[in-house]
């Protein structure tokens, strides 16, 4: 039995059976990256590039985009392949950089919390919204709520 | 070319896939150069972009508040420091999504492996390209009348 530990002894022990969730994790990075490219890439053109610009964005502009399914579904997995690709390389930094375990555990702890909170917030203003909401302006709403 | 023999004194590897040992100490995949420059610009860039993407979710999520409070807050996005603010969000984007197929080719093909250098400088090139399309038309729309 040595004094020493052996440099780059794992904290945990060796996993033993059971699913291999750091694998799935690395699969997720590249699988959910290259949709990503796609659909970042589609959605910065749009909003961005094409048309005026960032200067054509408002409610009226949102509104005509996510009453439209197609944009309903595109920004929805936009929000859940980004927020968790990104809060797993967070997680990946977290383990790389926060050497004290307790500093560690918040961090990761508060990576989570975010996630889950900022996919249901995002999830439920996509599935919920309104793009002609009752009393408003209409100067401020999209032309797909005329006449209604 | 018998000149070119002569003065190359370190006789050149008849096949051009053979890999040469290095003469001093060289960076590895992910040491130095090229290799590890990658990784730190793609971990900064990881970052920046996470913490927009928290910020973009909740400005977003205005929308299920009034047209007047989203309006609101999405004018501050078309600002002259905004619109400059969106052309480094989209060089972080381009970089970390380029580097990333790059990530993804090293990994999966060992044509990816041997020409992660090559592949660098591939990333570096299209990453241009994008930017020189961008940040005109970026220009015209903040700047423009």
């Amino acid at each position: 039995m040595s004094l020493i530990e052996a440099p780059r002894t794992p904290t945990r022990g060796r996993r033993t059976g059971g699913i291999n969730w750091e694998k799935w994790g690395w699969i997720y990075m590249r699988a959910s990256g290259v949709v990503l490219i796609v659909l970042i890439f589609g959605h910065l053109f749009v909003n961005l590039v094409a048309g005026e610009g960032v200067k054509a964005i408002d409610f009226a502009f949102v509104g005509g985009k996510l009453s439209d399914p197609f944009w309903a579904v595109w920004d929805g997995l936009m929000l859940w392949l980004a927020l968790i690709h990104g809060g797993n390389g967070m997680r990946t930094l977290v383990n790389d950089y926060a050497t004290n375990p307790k500093v560690r555990n918040i961090l990761l702890i508060g990576i989570a919390a975010s996630t889950a909170i900022l996919i249901l917030l995002g999830t439920l203003v996509i599935t919920t919204f309104d793009p002609c909401p009752a009393g408003a302006d209409p100067a401020l709403l999209s032309s797909i709520c005329e006449g209604r | 070319m018998p000149e070119k023999s002569a003065s190359n004194l370190v006789a050149e590897p008849k096949s051009p896939s053979k890999i040469r040992s290095p003469k001093r100490p060289a960076g590895t995949l992910y040491r130095g150069n090229e290799g590890m420059w990658s990784w730190v610009l793609h971990r900064i860039t990881g970052v920046a972009i996470y913490f927009f993407l928290l910020v973009h979710i909740l400005d977003t999520a205005l929308v299920r508040v009034s047209p007047e409070a989203y309006n609101q807050v999405i004018e501050t996005y078309k600002t002259p420091v905004m619109g400059l603010g969106e052309i480094a969000l989209v060089a972080a984007i381009a970089f970390h999504a380029f580097n990333g197929l790059r990530i993804i080719l090293i990994d999966f093909w060992a044509f990816g492996a041997k020409h992660q250098r090559a592949m660098f400088w591939v990333v570096i090139g299209l990453w241009l390209i994008l930017l020189a399309g961008f940040i005109p038309r970026q220009l015209m729309h903040v700047f423009g009348g």
